[in-house]
């Protein structure tokens, strides 16, 4: 099991804050909508991951717990 | 909205899917777990997987819908691609086959509701079940029709099943076999799928396996379009090739420049590289392509891939819920450049390049597929045609002036609800 960020991409309103909050996880496309990373959340970023899901205003990211290669919104 | 001749069927099989045949013989009952889990492994040996273009294995997702303990089955007939027809063409001519497999996959799953989901402008399919459904004498479960919006994004699952639960026809983040139907889980099944498992429930998986490869077993539907002699919709055995699949079809008109496969979320492949390849996800994926809802367009040699490639990108932007921003703002962009591509006129490797960088912000971001599928479209058609590319920027377009393969309704039935 490993740790991600989900972004809820119909939720979103590409506020931006999550890239301020955590750029090593977060980048925005060109019309400042978060293209997030697929890679597990380093120890080391925990805190800043969880404070990134807690300060967006749509409520719109979510931790997520994933089994080995398991893609999100996979189907079962 | 569709402007196929759907009597036409062409089939290279003797065919079972669209034979018609209406069997008399009663639908094992599956009333002990014994049996349930019998015909699961059947289904499981039979390697039978989805026909509504994402090809996942039937079995498993019974399985995880027969987790809760009053689940609903959904048959998904609602084909929303413009150019396929193949579930129409199903569900006029064997709608007993696929209300037989709902009800398998209703005893399988432990459901006592069955939501039979069509288009509402299929005025034929859903005369069909309706009178099938009027004949029906299935015992402890409700069958019940749903006209669906007549759109891209309603047969997409869970945009279906919202539009099942009274809101819009539009995707949401849920996943049916979680929470689907009055938020329990739920089957959502092709409909050409289902046809198979009442198949599979009455000859076994053995039989099912007699035609098809190892890894893709059975028969299919295919809808084949563009410049063939006798387009239409037929049932096939998978592995055949390209070239077989075609001459069904009466054969090609002209002489074939490139083929779309999969539909309009689908990839363009150039015809001398796949005329005598198996018609099968494994030979194409190298290929870059699939078979999605096994949708094959020959596009001839005087066409412009080009101009085909930006009026359907567009069609497919304009069917965009709106509610994810790269997919609003991403496929809006990526459609007004195509245009400019497509129509000359402006730099081609600016053009190109700002697509690339486009289609690399779109693909994987939406809620659903439609943006992935989209920018799969484009890459493929910018990989496929890229000498017409060079053609055009060097002596403005021909597309306009050449005639339309692909079939994209003109007016856009608005409502999502
Ligand atoms: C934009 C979009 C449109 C879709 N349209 C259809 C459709 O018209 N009919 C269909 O059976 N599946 C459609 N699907 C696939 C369904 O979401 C789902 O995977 C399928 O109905 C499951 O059935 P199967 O496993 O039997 O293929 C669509 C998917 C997407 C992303
Ligand atoms: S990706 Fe596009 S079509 Fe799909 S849910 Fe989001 S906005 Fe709607």
């Amino acid at each position: 099991m490993s740790r991600h960020i989900r972004v809820d991409p119909i939720l979103c309103d590409g506020f931006g804050q999550c890239a301020e909050l955590l750029p090593e996880l977060v980048e925005l496309d060109e019309w400042g909508y978060p293209i997030v990373s697929d890679a597990p959340i380093p120890a080391s970023l925990g805190a800043e991951a969880r404070r990134a899901v807690a300060m967006c205003p749509r409520l719109a990211l979510a931790l997520e717990e994933r089994r080995a290669r398991e893609p999100a919104g996979a189907a079962p | 909205m569709n402007a196929l001749a759907l009597s036409e069927t062409s089939s290279a099989v003797q065919p079972q899917l669209l034979s018609g045949r209406r069997y008399d013989a009663p639908l094992p009952v599956l009333s002990r777990t014994g049996d349930r889990e019998r015909l699961l492994a059947e289904i499981e040996a039979s390697g039978l997987t989805g026909r509504g273009g994402a090809g996942f294995p039937t079995a498993i997702k019974i399985r995880a819908v027969a987790r809760d303990r009053s689940p609903v089955v959904v048959a998904n007939g609602t084909e929303g691609e413009p150019a396929s027809a193949k579930d129409k063409v199903l569900l006029v001519a064997n709608p007993h086959l696929v209300i037989d497999g709902a009800v398998v996959a209703a005893r399988l799953v432990g459901a006592r509701e069955i939501v039979l989901a069509v288009g509402r402008g299929d005025a034929a399919a859903i005369a069909a079940l309706e009178r099938a459904v009027a004949e029906r004498r299935d015992k402890g479960v409700a069958l019940r029709i749903a006209a669906a919006p007549t759109r891209f994004l309603a047969g997409e699952e869970s945009a279906l099943v919202n539009w099942l639960n009274g809101g819009p026809a539009k995707p949401t983040i849920e996943r049916p076999f979680e929470r689907g139907v009055y938020g329990r889980r739920t089957l959502v099944q092709n409909v050409e799928t289902l046809a198979n498992v009442a198949l599979i429930a009455r000859h076994g998986a053995d039989w099912f396996r007699r035609l098809g490869t190892a890894k893709e077993p059975g028969a299919a539907l295919v809808t084949v379009l563009g410049a063939v002699r006798a387009p239409g919709v037929g049932e096939i055995e998978l592995g055949m090739t390209l070239r077989e699949v075609i001459a069904l079809f009466g054969g090609m008109t002209a002489i074939p420049q490139a083929f779309l496969l999969g539909g309009y979320f689908g990839t363009w492949v150039t015809a001398h590289d796949t005329l005598d390849l198996p018609f099968t996800n494994e030979s194409l994926r190298p290929l870059g392509a699939s078979l999605g809802a096994r949708l094959l367009i020959v596009l001839p040699q005087d066409a412009c891939g080009l101009a085909e490639t930006a009026r359907v990108v567009r069609y497919l932007e304009r069917q965009s819920a709106g509610q994810c921003g790269s997919c609003f703002f991403g496929l809006a962009a990526i459609a007004g450049v195509f245009e400019r591509l497509a129509s000359g006129g402006v730099a081609a490797p600016q053009a190109v390049e700002r697509l690339s960088r486009l289609v690399a912000q779109v693909e994987g971001r939406g809620a659903c597929a439609l943006p992935t599928g989209a920018a799969g479209l484009v890459t493929s058609a910018l990989r496929v045609f890229a000498r017409e590319i060079d053609a055009h920027a060097a002596g403005g377009c021909c597309g306009p002036h050449r005639s339309r393969v692909l079939p994209v309704p003109d007016a856009n039935d608005n409502e999502w609800n």
